[in-house]
């Protein structure tokens, strides 16, 4: 028997109440641990935006096209060393629900510019030679049972062919994964001149461009270079560094991580009072058990350690499975797909959470531990 | 050796101040135990009985006067230096057995140990000797809501005797408890004094209890009165 076997015997002699309040920490640390990784992954998303990277949009608004001759003008300004055009097909599978993030990008320059996609040296061939080729994300193969060689039809419900038909079909050529964990492989790519020669409508524009330049160093002068060669045409250009158009687009989602910061903060608020609450009172209930261990001899800080090792315990216990529940939460989220960034529990979130329930134990533990200290002997007896 | 003088109170005073008001319980009390006595205490509800039996465990401090224990000053020690002098030398058994509801029979009796430097092994095999010396071996593993009230006081017994202490102090032990049990705790006790040399006192209303005693106290208004017995 120990001291530890003590904190334990106290903390589990009430069932019910265990239960409770160990649900109650459970589900603040389930949210706590989802949410974290939510803004962890965020965060990550604009760290993991090349510096080198830039993007250039129609000036009125991103959605607004540009012209295709554009390319070869960006091409040639100084500092860039390559230039990938890409158009949004609104593509789906299947089932307009279904939606596939779909880029129609200039086949020979995608893999230049975004070197975060990785593929074997075959697929590569595969992709530059098939007109219909298209390329898969690692995750979205995985959700629908994609695999290389398959005949996949796409809808676009922006677009439809000059027959009226609404459906392209490609040929799956490569699934590509990320260089990063936390790349995106939730999207696919296709060929701008399959796409813009069979639709019916506004051909030779495009959506925007992704430009890679020599050096971080430069972006600064060639983004005034390129907006510039455009100033006061009908197709103004907006350049940005990649890192502050993510940010820009994120900050959205950003603000709803605000307010989920909020309700977890309220909820441990809720929760630090519950679960305090039970505290005091599982220990007034002592009194007269705490008075018998001073008078046997235990020493009152001693006593003060046993109560704060018990709020303690119970916060790394409940705490503890509700970021492990959180882990499979965060598994099946990346499961199912969405445009979101994956999720990744990491040390530093795991420590975070420890932190947390730490601070939590010692809140509610402080309390009852201070009057347990405290205790007076014949008091604590007479009562009894 | 059995002569030894082991406790010894001189001159104690002890007053509660409760409000604007002081209660006083002793005023100048003397008296001394020697080492291998069981002393009854009897007297009146209020008349100072617990509160004396409070300040020979050292959980309680008297108002004025010294407090000599087998030789040295206890009134004078710290409150950890008492709880460490409590953990040596006094053993505790109250009405209500006071055993925590959350330990079974064997890790009540050897919660005092947790207080000595004393081995798992060596731990496990004085709980053994103890339960058996109060007749439970066989409830070792007995929560004490499966034991009746006797067999809790036994339990209780077993913890304090466990340390080895020289002292037992005892309030209405037997309170509790009918008539046939009460002469079981009662018997184990003489045992102790008897063939354990362990000091005792005890308190108690019952005079049939006190009879046990090798001596019996007769507190009145916190002295010490001459009684008699045939009346
Ligand atoms: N903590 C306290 N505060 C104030 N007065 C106290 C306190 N403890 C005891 N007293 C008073 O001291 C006197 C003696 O009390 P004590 O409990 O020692 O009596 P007792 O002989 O044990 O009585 P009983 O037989 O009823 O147990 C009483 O008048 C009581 O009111
Ligand atoms: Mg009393």
């Amino acid at each position: 028997m120990s001291d530890l076997y003590l904190i334990f015997k106290n903390l589990t002699r009430k069932k019910l109440r265990l239960f409770l309040t160990m649900f109650a920490t459970f589900i603040a640390f389930l949210i706590y641990g989802t949410i974290t990784s939510f803004q962890a992954a965020l965060d990550a998303g604009v760290e993991l935006s090349a510096d080198d990277r830039l993007v250039s949009v129609n000036k009125i608004n991103f959605t607004q096209p540009l012209p295709i001759s554009y390319v070869n003008k960006v091409r040639g300004v100084a500092g860039v060393e390559e230039v990938v055009h890409m158009n949004w097909f609104g593509g789906y599978y299947q089932d307009p629900r279904n939606q596939v993030q779909t880029f129609a990008v200039d086949k020979d320059t995608l893999l230049g510019v975004y070197t975060e996609i990785i593929l074997t040296d075959e697929e590569e061939a595969n992709w530059l030679q098939n007109r219909q080729a298209i390329l898969v994300g690692e995750s979205i193969a995985r959700t629908n049972g994609w695999k290389v060689g398959d005949r996949l039809p796409l809808n676009s419900n922006i677009f439809s062919q000059a027959d009226g038909k609404t459906v392209w079909q490609f040929d799956i050529v490569g699934v590509y994964t990320g260089a990063d964990a936390q790349t995106d492989t939730n999207s696919v790519y296709i060929h701008y001149k399959y796409f813009n020669e069979t639709q019916s409508f506004g051909g030779n524009y495009i959506g925007w461009m992704g430009v890679k330049t020599a050096s971080p160093d430069l972006n600064e002068q060639v983004i005034k270079s390129i907006d510039d060669l455009f100033v006061n045409s009908p197709f103004e250009t907006e350049t940005v560094p990649e890192k502050a158009f993510q940010k820009a687009f994120i900050e959205q989602i950003g603000n709803i991580g605000l307010i989920l910061t909020s309700v977890i903060g309220a909820a441990f608020f809720i929760i630090l009072v519950i679960v305090g609450n039970s505290m005091v009172l599982a220990v007034r209930e002592r009194t007269a058990e705490i008075g018998v261990m001073k008078t046997l001899g235990f020493k009152s800080v001693r006593i003060f350690r046993m109560v704060l090792g018990e709020s303690m315990l119970l916060a790394l216990m409940g705490g503890g499975l509700g970021l492990l529940a959180s882990l499979g939460m965060i598994g099946l989220m990346n499961s199912v797909p969405a445009p979101l960034p994956t999720l990744i529990m990491d040390a530093d979130v795991v420590l975070k959470a420890v932190g947390v329930m730490l601070a939590l134990g010692l809140i509610t533990g402080i309390i009852p531990a201070v009057s347990a200290l405290r205790l007076n002997i014949i008091t604590a007896l007479s009562r009894g | 050796m059995n002569d030894e003088i082991l406790y010894d109170l001189k001159s104690i005073s002890k007053s509660f101040v409760k409000g604007k008001e002081q209660v006083t319980v002793f005023d100048g009390l003397n008296m001394s135990i020697k080492q291998g006595d069981f002393l009854a205490i009897m007297g009146p509800s209020g008349s100072g009985k617990t509160t004396l039996l409070n300040m020979l465990g050292g959980v309680d401090q008297p108002t004025g006067g010294e407090v000599w224990f087998d030789g040295n000053r206890v009134d004078t020690l710290s409150e950890n230096g008492l709880a460490q002098w409590r953990a040596n030398n006094i053993g505790f058994i109250f009405q209500f057995y006071n055993l925590m509801p959350m330990l079974n029979a064997a890790r009540n009796i050897e919660l005092p140990l947790l207080l000595t430097n004393l081995s798992k092994a060596q731990r496990k095999k004085s709980v053994a000797t103890a339960l058996e010396l109060v007749e439970l071996s066989d409830r070792a593993k007995h929560m004490p809501n499966e034991l009746s009230g006797g067999q809790q006081q036994r339990v209780a017994i077993a913890r304090a005797i466990i340390s080895d202490p020289k002292l037992l102090l005892c309030d209405e032990p037997t309170g509790d408890l009918d008539r046939h049990t009460a002469d079981e705790i009662l018997q184990m006790l003489q045992l102790l004094n008897e063939k354990f040399g362990k000091t005792i006192v005890m308190v108690t209303h019952d005079p049939r209890a006190a009879e046990f005693a090798k001596r019996t106290l007769h507190l009145d208004k916190g002295e010490f009165v001459e009684k008699d017995l045939a009346a």
